[in-house]
């Protein structure tokens, strides 16, 4: 993706990784080629070449971007969703959650099953965005001797 | 032993915000001139039921307590929902997501020998845009995200911050700080109305002194309304120019997209129809907040 005009160095413009305890973190960041709505940046990072193949890779982050593109849609429904919290002096926020919220549910799942059926097992977990402020994926690299799926927040 | 109680991101947040009520409801740092507002508007409309709507409910219609009730209803809960709410604050990245970005943006020397640059740019819709590494929060923010000073966050979509409303007015809560000055101003023209109307009314027969005498509380509405229209107007009408164009003030003030020796420099985040924009910024889906109240 030519839309980050940064020296390159050993990393790619679009991940950046770090060493810690818990394994080796890498950073998917996003994507500002067409506005600010939530997207992430579907280049492959390197690091991950040995574990997944780049074809699993992408479905997962472009999957991921057509959720967020969906829950960024503004149509009917989220324009009946504002009239009527205002109509109810916003306490209808109270009970009910937003379309976004709906999408971010749907969000949270498909990464579950992702890093269950796809990504645990070799030796990889994907954190849920929304848990870094939308502003990275943060994929961390577990050791493969002991492969279970830590416990990120 | 590990309590089983979840900490929530709100608890540990490390902007100067104040959170009440389990963090449902958020206040920024300096609530003063807020509350003044707060005072202002339901003084205003407390004089303008206790003395106005009285008089005209019975010399016009019943129909005039109600419509000012609504309209002030309609501005209070625009005003609480801007100001107790989160204007969608970005959090700050976690230590090893910050040494990421940092170490990635020295790649070129020894890691950690030089610090992260100032700024990168992006390309947003084929505009180059600059992406400004922001020192408090530990990343580079987001394209039209402000780093607030009074509150000490990254705001996306950052407007200002409005020390009326006592909050930063951002992506999250533009809509209802939008809501909330439209409707002060029909308030404000409908009590200003209200006023005017009695008075001419009551001084009908006996004359403009003698109505003044019998309701003083007419003329203070009556002025503290004139005084206060002509801002509230020309407010709204500059931001339903700001969302018809979808900018925000920062950008305006800035000059961001203002055209720069000759050369146009159009905004990129603008869709082309003002009806569009509108649509998008007032009426599009609520993002969720960041810090998880």
């Amino acid at each position: 993706m030519a839309n980050n005009r940064i020296p390159s160095g050993p990393n790619t413009p679009g991940s950046q990784q770090t060493p810690t305890q818990q394994g080796i973190k890498i950073f998917i960041q996003r994507d500002y080629s067409e506005g600010t709505a939530v997207k992430f940046q579907t280049r492959f990072p390197p690091e991950l070449e040995d574990r997944v193949d780049r074809q699993t890779f992408e479905y997962t982050i472009e999957k991921l971007n057509e959720h967020f593109e969906m829950a960024e849609t503004a149509d009917c429904s989220t324009y009946c969703e504002g009239c009527l919290a205002c109509l109810t002096a916003y306490f209808i926020y109270i009970c009910t959650e937003t379309h976004y919220e709906k999408h971010l549910r749907k969000i949270s799942k498909f990464i579950s099953t992702q890093n269950e059926r796809v990504y645990n097992p070799r030796g990889i977990h994907l954190t849920d965005p929304i848990l870094r402020g939308l502003r990275v994926i943060e994929i961390t690299i577990i050791d493969v001797a002991n492969c279970q799926s830590p416990t990120v927040r | 032993m590990r309590s089983r109680r979840v900490t929530r991101r709100w608890e540990v947040f490390a902007g100067r915000n104040r959170f009440w009520c389990g963090g449902r409801l958020m206040t920024a740092p300096q609530p003063a001139v807020f509350l003044l507002t707060l005072a202002l508007i339901c003084g205003t409309c407390a004089l303008h039921f206790a003395f106005d709507c009285p008089f005209l409910a019975a010399r016009v219609s019943g129909a005039v307590p109600a419509a000012g009730a609504a309209l002030a209803a309609t501005t209070l809960a625009a005003l609480l929902r801007t100001a107790l709410s989160d204007p969608g604050i970005i959090p700050r990245a976690p230590p090893h997501e910050a040494l990421a970005t940092a170490d990635h943006a020295a790649a070129d020397g020894p890691p950690a020998a030089r610090p992260p640059p100032r700024a990168r740019e992006v390309l947003v819709r084929g505009r180059p845009v600059k992406l400004k590494y922001c020192f408090t929060c530990k990343m580079f923010r987001p394209p039209r995200a402000s780093h607030c000073s009074l509150c000490d966050n990254c705001v996306d979509r950052f407007d200002h911050h409005c020390p009326w409303v006592g909050n930063c007015v951002g992506k999250r809560n533009y809509r209802h700080f939008y809501l909330f000055v439209v409707s002060l101003s029909f308030l404000c023209v409908w009590v200003f109305a209200c006023a005017v109307t009695h008075l001419a009314l009551a001084s009908r027969g006996a004359g403009l002194a003698a109505a003044l005498r019998a309701s003083p509380a007419s003329a203070l509405v009556a002025a503290v309304c004139f005084l206060a229209v002509w801002s509230v107007l020309g407010l709204a009408g500059f931001h339903t120019y700001l969302a018809a164009t979808d900018q925000t003030t920062n950008e305006d003030i800035k000059g961001s997209f203002s055209s720069r020796r000759g050369v146009s420099n159009p905004n990129p985040y603008s869709r082309g129809n003002p009806c569009t924009n509108c649509w998008h910024v007032l009426c599009g889906p609520l993002a969720p907040s960041l810090i998880d109240r």
